[in-house]
């Protein structure tokens, strides 16, 4: 079970990338958890400085910008 | 340099010519069509059956010619701001400024504002990253005025709409307020005045590093680019359209006397007005701009037309409210004031000097 967090502050994006996260998940047949984190304090904390930002398993990947998706599977399979 | 090509040999060295080739294929192709658009305009005009010189004619005209050259001239100059801006990433712009002293630190701090990808949603995370990083709170604030105010979508449509000299010279002042602005703030210390978590921050708590950046080939950076494109479009095409038309209606039908009585550069009062209305209005660049050139064109004050355009973009409410998160409402006050001077001080400028 991998936990992965989405930091952003709820805008089309961050929903998207989201999204994104669970499909791949789906597809690589990993159990993942999708934690989205709106507080803007806590995404600052992250050291996420351009939103959506991911974090798996507490160590942050990605951070501005929808993620490539080839990316994306290769974070999480990691 | 394309790191592409050193990480991948043979089979995707070809992809990357298909994608150069694209490029340039589009880019000649462009030129041509943006070269033959009046004509085309002209012709599809005639198409209506309006008489081109009356009120219907005139703003027809100039609807069908002004879609579809600032939609070009957006596509092109976003996607190439996209490929400029993979250069730039906050966290590499946060390490340029870390450390640097007030004034220069302003200047730079404006440039890289304009080059910076930067999207208001992301304007908190953003501010704190730099306060934690030590830099400067005017130095950042150079950063959050610049970014929104000076970027490429307005920079266009006033070039494409307006003209290159009044484009330039946005881009000169805005970027002048906000090296001024930015530099006052840090002159009045007022880091006391920033939301109690915020100032913990700045006093020395630990934030994680951030990203390193990746490395990107010029291919990516070339998807980067289309990405832009498509962002921004899906973005503001409406906000085009209903401006221009807007824009096109003011053109064939308001009469010029009342343009000049209500927005002429005689009536002292109208720089201070525009700004006041400015700040409850939030649309992007795009919306306002094409309405922009309609009052121009029917003798409003350059002045009091761009003061109006800042305040717009530069003074927005939902901004204010997300940035209540770090600020304390007096320091919003401040930066409100301080913006709006300099705002005024462009227009009641620019109205003396044209």
């Amino acid at each position: 079970m991998k936990t992965v967090k989405v930091y952003g502050p709820g805008c089309k994006r961050c929903e998207t990338t989201a999204e994104m996260v669970k499909q791949a998940a789906a597809t690589l047949g990993i159990d993942v958890e999708v934690e989205k984190v709106s507080d803007p304090k806590a995404i600052a904390l992250a050291g996420v400085m351009s939103t959506p930002g991911i974090s798996v398993d507490g160590k942050l990947v990605h951070a501005g910008g929808l993620p490539d998706p080839d990316r994306l599977a290769g974070w999480l399979s990691a | 340099m394309s790191t592409g090509m050193t990480d991948h040999p043979q089979a995707p060295l070809r992809g990357d010519w298909l994608w150069h080739i694209g490029v340039a294929a589009f880019v000649t192709s462009w030129w041509w069509l943006y070269h033959e658009l009046l004509a085309l305009s002209d012709w599809l005009t005639s198409l209506m059956p309006v008489a081109r010189h009356s009120h219907a004619g005139e703003a027809i005209a100039f609807f069908l010619y002004d879609v579809p050259k600032v939609m070009m001239l957006l596509t092109l100059i976003v996607f190439a701001m996209g490929i400029v801006r993979s250069f730039f990433s906050p966290e590499k712009t946060r390490a340029l400024l870390s450390g640097k002293r007030e004034g220069v630190g302003n200047i730079l701090s404006a440039g890289l504002g304009v080059l910076t990808p930067f999207c208001s949603c992301s304007a908190v995370p953003l501010f704190i990253g730099f306060i934690s990083a030590g830099v400067p709170l005017g130095v950042t604030f150079s950063f959050l005025i610049a970014a929104p105010m000076v970027n490429e979508v307005a920079l266009v449509l006033l070039f494409g709409l307006v003209g290159w000299q009044v484009a330039l010279t946005y881009l000169v002042f805005g970027l002048a307020i906000a090296i001024i602005a930015g530099f006052v703030i840090g002159k009045l210390r007022l880091e006391g005045w920033l939301q109690d978590w915020v100032r913990d921050i700045h006093s020395g708590a630990q934030v994680p590093e951030g990203l390193e950046d990746e490395r990107l080939s010029m291919v990516d950076r070339y998807r980067l680019g289309i990405q832009a494109v498509r962002e921004i479009f899906a973005k503001v095409w409406i906000w085009i359209v209903l401006g221009i038309a807007m824009g096109a209606l003011i053109h064939g039908y308001v009469p010029q006397d009342l343009m000049v009585r209500i927005m002429g550069a005689d009536a002292w009062w109208s720089v201070p007005a525009a700004v006041l209305m400015g700040v409850p209005m939030y649309t992007n660049a795009a919306g306002v701009i094409p309405i922009v050139e309609a009052l121009l064109g029917k003798g409003a004050a350059l002045g009091t037309v761009l003061a109006f355009m800042m305040s717009v973009i530069a003074l927005s409410l939902p901004e204010m409210i997300i940035l209540k998160q770090v600020l304390t409402l007096r320091l919003i006050a401040v930066f409100i004031g301080v913006v709006a001077s300099g705002i005024l001080a462009v227009g009641y400028l620019f109205n003396l000097m044209f």
